[in-house]
Formats: C-alpha cells, sequence, structure tokens
C-alpha cells in the first residue's frame, strides 16, 4: 500500500516533540552549557570606532598577563570569509580597518573569562579614525568615504534593476497610480541565548567546533577556508539554537576565533558572546526606504507596478547581495500583476552588519505593499478584503518575474480570518479610536538554489536500522526551535508505521549527518522532509519485502502500522516491527538507506532568477484590531486573527506555536523592536554607537502586551511537499505590520508609513490631521539612486521566454521589438 | 601591578533538597556558580544584568534572578532549580504541560519560566490568565508569543489542583 493512501497515524497529530522533554528539564544542552577539561575561556576586544584605519596594535603587556594562554590580532587571519561567495570581506579579527563599533580587533585566551577581560583592557590599539557613514543618503552623498573598496561604486554594495514588462506603459494606461514612500527601520533577532562556541583539537588530531549555529554546512565550508584546512579534518557540531531567527546564519568572528586557538593551544576553548556584543554581531533587518508606483483599474485591479528599494547594510556584505533582491521578488507572488520593474540598492553605512531577520527582506516591501493596498481601497471604495481577495494569483500560476506558484490557499486565508475576525461588522464600524486593519503574505517553503553554486541535494537523510528495532534517523538540519527535530522524527515514523519516541534523532553535525544546507528560508520541512520521506520508503521496501515472505503475502499488501506489520487482507498475519526489521536485516544484511532532494528546476532563465524561487509558497492573511488612545498615542492591540496556508500542519500544536510565534515577533516590529544609532558629541569621539545595544533598552513585547492571537491553519497539501506540509516559521510574520498600520488608520484616521510605529509618530499624525494637513507621518521623499539600466524581462502572458531580452550584440534591451513580442 | 585574587570562600548551599559544599571566589553571582561550580547547566543566561528572566530561581520559594544574587548569600537559604523539578523521570506537571502545549521552542527561557510559574502556582493554585501573565511578565521568551506558555500554566494548575485534592 503506497504511503499517500495511507491513514495517517503521526502526521497531523498533536504530539509532545521530540525535543520536548529534555528542553523543560535543563537537559537540552545549549553551546555554553558544554565544558571539557583543560579548557580555558576566549573574550574579543571590540573597535570603539565606527570607522577607522588600525595604525598599531600592542599586545605584549595582555600577552604577558598572568593566566594569559594566547592572544590574537588580525595578522593571524590572512584569509577573509563570508556567508556568500561574492562577498568575503570579513576578517576573524580586523587586520587594519574597523567598520562598525563592535568589529572585533583581538582576542584574548586565558584560563577564566574574568582573566581574559583583564587582559583584553591592557591591549593598546591606535586608531586613525575616518569619516563615518550613518546613513544610505550619506553613503551615496559621499562616494570618496569609501567603506570597502569592492562594490558596484562608491558605498554601493549591490545595485539591481528588473523590469518585467513594460510598466511605465502600464501605469500610463492605468484608472490611477498611487505612489507611496515607506520606511521600516531596522531591528534584531534578539534570540534568548546568547552565541557561544567550543572548538577542541579531538584525540584523532581532528578540529571540533560546537557552536549555536543555524547553518552548520555553511559554516563548515567557512572554517576551513579561513583556517586553511581541509574541510574533512573540521566538524561542525550545531548545538540547539536557543533561537536563531536568523542571526545564526552568517559564519562569525568568534567561531574563527575559538577554533583557531583551540588549534594554537592543543587545548579547548570557549567563548559566550555578552548581550552587549550580540548586538553588535546583528545580521537583523535591514532599513529600509520604499516608493511604490502601483497602477490600478477603478474596479481594483493592479495593471503594474515599480517598486524601488534602498538597503541600510551596515558594515559588511553578510547575505546582502540575497537581502536586496527579497526586497523586490517575492512581490508579485500574492495578488495578480501584469508587469513588474523593481530597482534595489545595498549601501555600506558604518553600523553593525544587516542580514536575514525572518522574513529576510520581504517584510519591508510587503508592509509598503499591503499599507498601500489599502489607501487604494480606501481610495476606490472599496473593502479592502474584497479588493484582495478578487486578485490572488491562481494555482499553478506563473508571476511575472517568472516564479512558479503551485498550490495557494490565500483566498481561503482571506474568506477565513474574515469570518473569525467579525471584520465586515468591525471595519469602518468600530467607534473612534478603535479600529480593524487586514493585511496578507505570501512566503518560500525554501530558496530553490543554494548560496553557493553546486549540482548537490539541498538536503540529505540516512537512516539506520537494526535487529534491536531501533531506528535512527540523521541529518545535517539544525533545531533551532522550530520543531525540526520533530517534524524529521515525524515523517519517518508515519512512514514506517511506528511513533516518533521510537525514533532517536540526530542532526546538525557535520561530522556524522548528511549535508543539509540549514535552518533558514523557511526550507527544512519541504527539503528535509523530502530527504526523509525518500529514504524511509527505502528501507520501507525491504522491510515489507522481507515481512512478505513471512506473512506469506505480497511486498505491495503489507502494512506498516502503530509498530505492527501486517498483510492487508488477513491483520492475523501480523508480526511486530521488531521483528519484521531482524527479517529484514537477515535478508538484506546490515539496514541501511539515505534519501536526497533537490528542488524542481525554476522556469526563469534570465540572470539572477535564482532568487525567489521556491518549491512551495505559503500563504497568511491576517487581522489585527487595535485601540489607539487619542491623547497619548499608545496604540493597544487587543487580539490578533490570522489565518495560515499551511498545506499540512505535521504537528498542529507546534504549527500554532509557530504561527503565534511569528505574529508576535511581527507585532513587536510594527511597534516598538528598533535597532536605532546615534552620533555621540564631538567631544566623545562623535562615533557611531548603538542607542540600545541591552535587553532593558531594546523593547521588546512581554507577556502582558501579547495580545491572544487566534489561529486557523487552511490546510490544502501542497504536491511538492512531504505530506503536503509547507513552511510555518517565517510567513505568519509578514502581514502583522501592514494590518496594525491599517488598522491604526481605521481607529483614528491616520497613515504611519513606517515602521516602528510609536505613539509619538501617532501624536504628530493626529495634530496634522486636527489642522487639516495631510494626516500622515512617513518619509516625504526618496533620494536619487543610481539604479543601473534595467534587465528586461517578457513576463510569460508576453510571450517571454524566461530569459531577458539581448540583442545580436549581447547587450541587454530596453524593449522588445514587435516580432519578438509575438513570439 | 593587580591586586591578588581574592581567595575562595567555602560555602554550604542547599541546592534542590541536597546540600553542596562549595569554593568559589566571593564575587560570583548564584547563576555562575550554580553553572559553572555545580554543573548545573539547566539555569541559563541570557543578558546577566536582570533584564530577560532566563536565570530565574527559588530561593525560600521566591522567585529570583540568579544573575543579580551573589552566591555567597545564599548560605543556609533553600535554592531550588529546574533539575529540581521531576520526580525522578516523571515530569512535574508544569514541565508536562510545557512539553505536550507548546509551552518551550528553543527552550531557552524555558527553565526561568518554569521556575516563575511554579512559584505562582505554588503561591495560588487558581490564578486568572492576567495573573499568570503578570507573574510572567519578567521573563522574555522570542519564540513563542506567551501564549501557548499561558496555556501550559493554565492546564498544569488544573493538574495539580486534581492531585491536591
Amino acid at each position: 500500500m503506497s504511503v499517500a493512501n495511507k491513514r495517517l497515524e503521526v502526521v497531523g497529530q498533536v504530539r509532545r516533540r521530540v525535543d520536548g522533554r529534555g528542553k523543560t528539564t535543563g537537559q537540552a544542552y545549549f553551546a555554553d552549557d558544554l565544558a571539557l577539561p583543560r579548557m580555558v575561556q576566549c573574550k574579543l576586544l571590540r573597535s570603539p570606532m565606527p570607522h577607522a584605519i588600525i595604525e598599531s596594535i600592542d599586545v605584549a603587556r595582555a600577552a604577558k598577563y598572568p593566566g594569559v594562554h594566547l592572544v590574537l590580532t588580525g595578522k593571524d587571519f590572512p584569509v577573509p570569509f563570508g556567508i556568500m561567495p561574492v562577498s568575503l570581506d570579513e576578517y576573524a579579527l580586523a587586520p587594519e580597518r574597523v567598520r562598525h563599533v563592535g568589529d572585533p580587533v583581538a582576542a584574548v585566551i586565558a584560563r577564566d573569562e574574568q582573566t581574559a577581560l583583564e587582559a583584553i583592557e591592557l591591549i593598546e590599539v591606535k586608531y586613525r579614525p575616518l569619516p563615518t557613514i550613518a546613513s544610505p543618503e550619506e553613503a551615496l552623498a559621499h562616494p570618496e568615504t569609501r567603506i570597502h573598496d569592492y562594490g558596484e561604486q562608491g558605498n554601493i554594495h549591490r545595485n539591481q534593476a528588473y523590469e518585467f514588462g513594460d510598466v511605465e506603459e502600464a501605469l500610463a494606461k492605468s484608472d490611477y497610480v498611487f505612489e507611496d514612500t515607506f520606511f521600516y527601520q531596522g531591528n534584531t533577532h534578539l534570540p534568548m541565548e546568547q552565541q557561544a562556541s567550543l572548538a577542541a583539537v579531538e584525540g584523532d588530531g581532528k578540529l571540533t567546533l560546537s557552536t549555536s549555529t543555524q547553518n552548520p554546512h555553511y559554516l563548515h565550508r567557512q572554517l576551513a577556508r579561513v583556517l586553511q584546512m581541509p574541510a574533512s579534518q573540521i566538524r561542525v557540531i550545531a548545538t540547539p539554537n536557543g533561537g536563531g531567527f536568523g542571526g545564526k546564519c552568517d559564519p562569525a568572528n568568534h567561531e574563527m576565533v575559538v577554533s583557531k586557538a583551540a588549534l594554537l593551544l592543543g587545548r579547548p576553548v570557549k567563548i559566550c558572546l555578552t548581550r552587549e556584543e550580540v548586538f553588535y554581531q546583528h545580521r537583523g533587518r535591514h532599513p529600509v526606504l520604499m516608493k511604490f508606483r502601483t497602477g490600478v483599474t477603478k474596479d481594483g485591479k493592479l495593471t503594474g507596478m515599480h517598486l524601488q528599494t534602498l538597503l541600510d547594510g551596515g558594515g559588511y556584505g553578510s547575505h546582502g547581495p540575497a537581502s536586496t533582491f527579497y526586497t523586490g521578488v517575492l512581490t508579485p507572488v500574492t495578488y495578480d500583476l501584469p508587469r513588474f520593474k523593481f530597482d534595489a540598492c545595498r549601501v555600506f553605512t558604518n553600523k553593525p552588519p544587516c542580514g536575514p531577520k525572518r522574513g529576510h527582506g520581504t517584510p519591508q516591501p510587503r508592509f509598503g505593499q499591503e499599507v498601500q493596498l489599502d489607501k487604494i481601497a480606501e481610495k476606490l471604495g472599496l473593502d479592502p478584503a474584497e479588493l484582495r481577495l478578487n486578485m490572488v494569483t491562481k494555482p499553478n500560476s506563473l508571476t511575472a518575474n517568472w516564479l512558479k506558484i503551485g498550490s495557494t490557499g490565500l483566498a481561503e486565508c482571506i474568506r477565513k480570518v474574515v469570518e473569525i475576525s467579525g471584520w465586515k461588522e468591525k471595519y469602518k464600524k468600530l467607534p473612534e479610536g478603535r479600529g480593524v486593519g487586514l493585511a496578507c503574505s505570501a512566503y518560500m517553503c525554501g530558496a530553490g538554489v543554494s548560496i553557493y553554486w553546486n549540482k548537490m541535494p539541498h538536503s540529505g537523510v540516512q537512516l539506520l536500522l537494526d535487529r534491536s528495532g531501533q531506528v535512527t534517523v540523521l541529518c545535517g538540519a539544525t533545531e533551532i526551535g522550530q520543531g525540526s527535530d520533530d517534524v524529521l522524527a515525524a515523517i519517518v515514523a508515519e512512514v514506517l508505521g511506528i511513533s516518533t519516541l521510537d525514533v532517536r534523532v540526530l542532526t546538525g553535525d557535520t561530522g556524522l549527518t548528511p549535508i543539509d544546507l540549514g535552518s533558514y528560508s523557511s526550507r527544512v520541512t519541504v527539503m528535509m522532509g523530502n530527504a526523509a520521506m525518500q529514504a524511509a520508503e527505502r528501507v520501507r521496501e525491504r522491510i515489507a519485502a522481507a515481512a512478505a515472505e513471512q506473512l506469506g503475502t505480497l511486498p505491495e499488501r503489507v502494512i506498516l502500522s502503530q509498530g505492527r506489520v501486517f498483510a492487508a487482507e488477513d491483520t492475523n498475519k501480523a508480526m511486530s516491527f521488531v521483528e519484521a526489521v531482524a527479517l529484514a536485516e537477515a535478508k538484506f544484511g546490515t539496514l541501511g538507506s539515505v534519501g536526497s532532494y533537490s528542488p524542481p528546476k525554476a522556469p526563469g532563465k534570465y540572470k539572477g532568477a535564482g532568487v525567489g524561487p521556491s518549491p512551495a509558497y505559503s500563504f497568511s492573511a491576517c487581522v489585527v484590531e487595535a485601540e489607539v488612545d487619542p491623547k497619548t498615542g499608545w496604540i493597544t492591540v487587543p487580539k490578533i486573527w490570522i489565518a495560515h496556508d499551511i498545506g499540512r500542519a505535521i504537528n498542529p500544536v507546534h504549527v500554532r506555536g509557530q504561527v503565534i510565534g511569528g505574529v508576535y515577533m511581527g507585532l513587536g516590529e510594527a511597534l516598538m523592536e528598533e535597532q536605532a544609532f546615534r552620533r555621540l558629541p564631538e567631544k566623545l569621539s562623535n562615533a557611531l554607537v548603538h542607542k540600545m545595544p541591552s535587553m532593558l533598552e531594546y523593547k521588546s513585547l512581554t507577556s502582558l502586551d501579547m495580545p491572544e492571537v487566534e489561529v486557523a491553519l487552511i490546510e490544502e497539501p501542497d504536491p511538492n511537499c512531504p505530506f503536503g506540509a509547507k513552511e510555518a516559521g517565517q510567513g505568519p510574520l509578514l502581514p502583522v505590520m501592514p494590518a496594525v498600520a491599517n488598522a491604526v488608520f481605521d481607529a483614528v484616521g491616520v497613515r504611519i508609513d513606517e515602521v516602528p510605529i510609536t505613539p509619538d509618530k501617532v501624536l504628530v499624525a493626529l495634530e496634522k490631521k486636527a489642522k487639516g494637513e495631510a494626516p500622515r507621518v512617513g518619509p516625504e521623499s526618496f533620494p536619487p539612486v543610481p539604479y543601473p539600466q534595467p534587465t528586461f524581462v517578457l513576463p510569460p502572458w508576453e510571450g517571454g521566454d524566461g530569459d531577458e531580452l539581448k540583442s545580436a550584440d549581447g547587450k541587454p534591451l530596453r524593449r522588445a521589438k514587435k516580432e519578438i513580442a509575438i513570439l | 601591578m593587580k591586586t591578588p585574587a581574592p581567595r575562595n570562600v567555602h560555602v554550604c548551599l542547599r541546592v534542590n533538597g541536597e546540600e553542596q559544599q562549595v569554593s568559589f571566589a566571593p564575587y560570583k553571582t548564584l547563576l555562575e556558580v550554580l553553572r559553572e561550580d555545580l554543573n548545573l547547566t539547566g539555569t541559563k543566561h541570557g543578558c546577566e544584568l536582570g533584564e530577560c528572566g532566563a536565570c530565574a530561581v527559588l530561593i525560600d520559594g521566591e522567585p529570583v534572578l540568579s544573575c543579580l544574587v551573589l552566591a555567597l548569600e545564599c548560605e543556609g537559604r533553600c535554592i531550588e532549580t529546574v533539575e529540581g523539578l521531576a520526580s525522578g523521570t516523571k515530569l512535574h506537571p508544569l514541565q508536562a504541560a510545557f512539553a505536550d502545549r507548546g509551552g518551550s521552542q528553543c527552550g531557552y527561557c524555558t527553565s526561568g519560566m518554569l521556575m516563575t510559574a511554579k512559584a505562582l502556582l505554588d503561591h495560588e493554585p487558581n490564578p486568572s490568565r492576567e495573573r499568570i501573565k503578570e507573574a510572567i511578565a519578567g521573563n522574555i521568551c522570542r519564540c513563542t508569543g506567551y501564549n501557548q506558555i499561558v496555556e501550559a500554566i493554565e492546564s498544569a494548575a488544573v493538574e495539580l489542583r486534581e492531585v491536591g485534592k
């Protein structure tokens, strides 16, 4: 009996997650919980300057300090690294220049943390300050102050432009063109666990690094590069992450430093960042300025959109090239958009580097897009829910930028959230000061292309079984709290007809587990899950074949269910799972199997088409209710409703947890979270410093601020996904911020076109409203950005083949010649 | 030249009902002594400044932030940590409820949450939802959005009251 037709016994059931017990008994061992004999401690000296040349570093006094074993500086790390092959711009310790406050310049390894801290004070660094760049506008205005000597020009790190169909023509033919600018402030992941790492040379002479990383595989490659060692001599173990949210995706300076120190000292070296250092490590949400020009028909259909984004990248490349793409590419996934153009530019500034945070580059344009749609609905006199329902993208369709949408539950999400929130009774009907806002989103279920170019699988799973009946599943995927270990166990258990309690899970260990690219881009359930299904089905075939002989039936009539193996025609012909495994081991030899997964090839062929494609897209629709105090501007959110297109919930209690957790993080971004900077006064160095590198100052929602969230899961199984299951980790965050902004408008009639939506902004907007001015707070203009000539690609419905249009000499064509367009 | 490091103090701590003789530098916090000298790493740290609640333990039944307490001050007092919650291999109802109802995702804030919740239920066996939210307002969780934590505490409270009958 095929697995696909089987009644599900594990998938879809509410279960205790496999790591649930250990996490409540203190037995989940995070990186800083580890200790080894002869272990010494590492501390980093970080730059107090935002931008400076290091003229000299004198470590003599620190090196001689009692209890100090080793002092390292930039000269010990001649090889640069970075998560993306096109941006290898970081050094473990800065060799000659620092680019933000907190950039590490030296390391002390000592008998304990206290000694290391005392010795670090003895290191003398002479800095020659350089002019600092605080914002993208300054970066564009001062190309002569270069933060890096690579990039597109001046301080522009990445600069991209794409046009899918003639957008100006589409706008010209529209009944209305809406032009809006928005700003999305940067914010940080704030995982509860501060990053920690423990490096040791093992008895076999090989290096092991246990570390709080989401992506052990990418870290493994970068470690080999920086340490100039064969990767086969290095083992990276991703310890359970005490929250990641994207903040532990980049290979980090401290991971390189303790590895090098362990190799030099021949003893274990550990580091744990302080909370302040976690703010400097950052890699969080890019601040993004956006301009949307959107054409609509009078009955509320989109005709075309020109989106421009400007990203504040901070001091290093990080995931920046991908982040830049993501401020545009997923925009057309939610609603029919015949033509689309987007220009995106990322600049360097002297602040901690930005990178991937939950939603990676997409929350910012979603905010703008969904608030603008609210304005469009207002202007056209349409209900915002109806406006959206009338233009959701269709299943099995292509977008203007050649993304393949498979299944979609967006329409059902909108209908459901309208129903459970009582939208129709509330929208425009609540008393002054109270309102509701609606917004939607879509997200990827895994990036279709790896961070480095290769033709190998994105995820691998290995299964080991033996006569004891034990089933061990190994995969490089990383448990960061999202429940990936439980998904892995559930899929294997479902196929083999056993319980998740019968499965031993071993993940995130480059020395033992097959490669999985990591916990990012919401890829794990789909990619690891498909690999796990393949591995489990392969070993199931052997078990069924061996059992069939004993049961006197055909292998295809053997059923594995609830720890029993029996014949479909006669359930008395049965044996235990353990007996069946022993028979299979006798018949086939030592039992095991592997499975792997590579995403389907994307239809887009133009250069850059690799960012955005995914095996499936998840969809969400959200309604936020808000109360706004007109005297203080204070916003209270009593309740949030969200419907999420999950495909199928592997474990409903934890899917619900992911959805609420996403809503929580989105609400924090909407109302208060802010990675903000200020310049110190001239007499105090004029340095550009983080305003609030502490949990007290960086505001996040407490249990008292967090409303009840009512979650509806829309289950339309997607054929590309294991048992139909899509992602839940990132998508549900995205509609929250615009839904809050739209609710504030419904409540008090002011537009806050900026995130976070803080009381001071609400008050300013209310004052403007009282004076009869435009009741809006948000960016007033968009600076001139030297975007390149766009790559021009015809949308599928205009006869394109997914490739960019080029003239005979290979130069990009602005526009199709008529005869080409007809093809 | 640096002043010599202060000599270790030798203290008898009562942790999870067991007396522990432990020697440590006098400036060490209870958090550090639990984790580094007693190997009780179940208690976590998220800031070491009293801002996050991850390090909450009970001293004489009251929740305190162990990063703000000198271990030296704890002599003769009753310290409870997450390692003392279960009876043998049987989980405390709070632990079981957190594991079953989504109260724990990454698990990093969980120990502090559990101890804070235990103190609440020890004092108030039937707290309202608002009281639960107040009690854990000093414990930051970045994963769950708190809804399922509150539900888990409510469910454990019901079970504990049943047991108490």
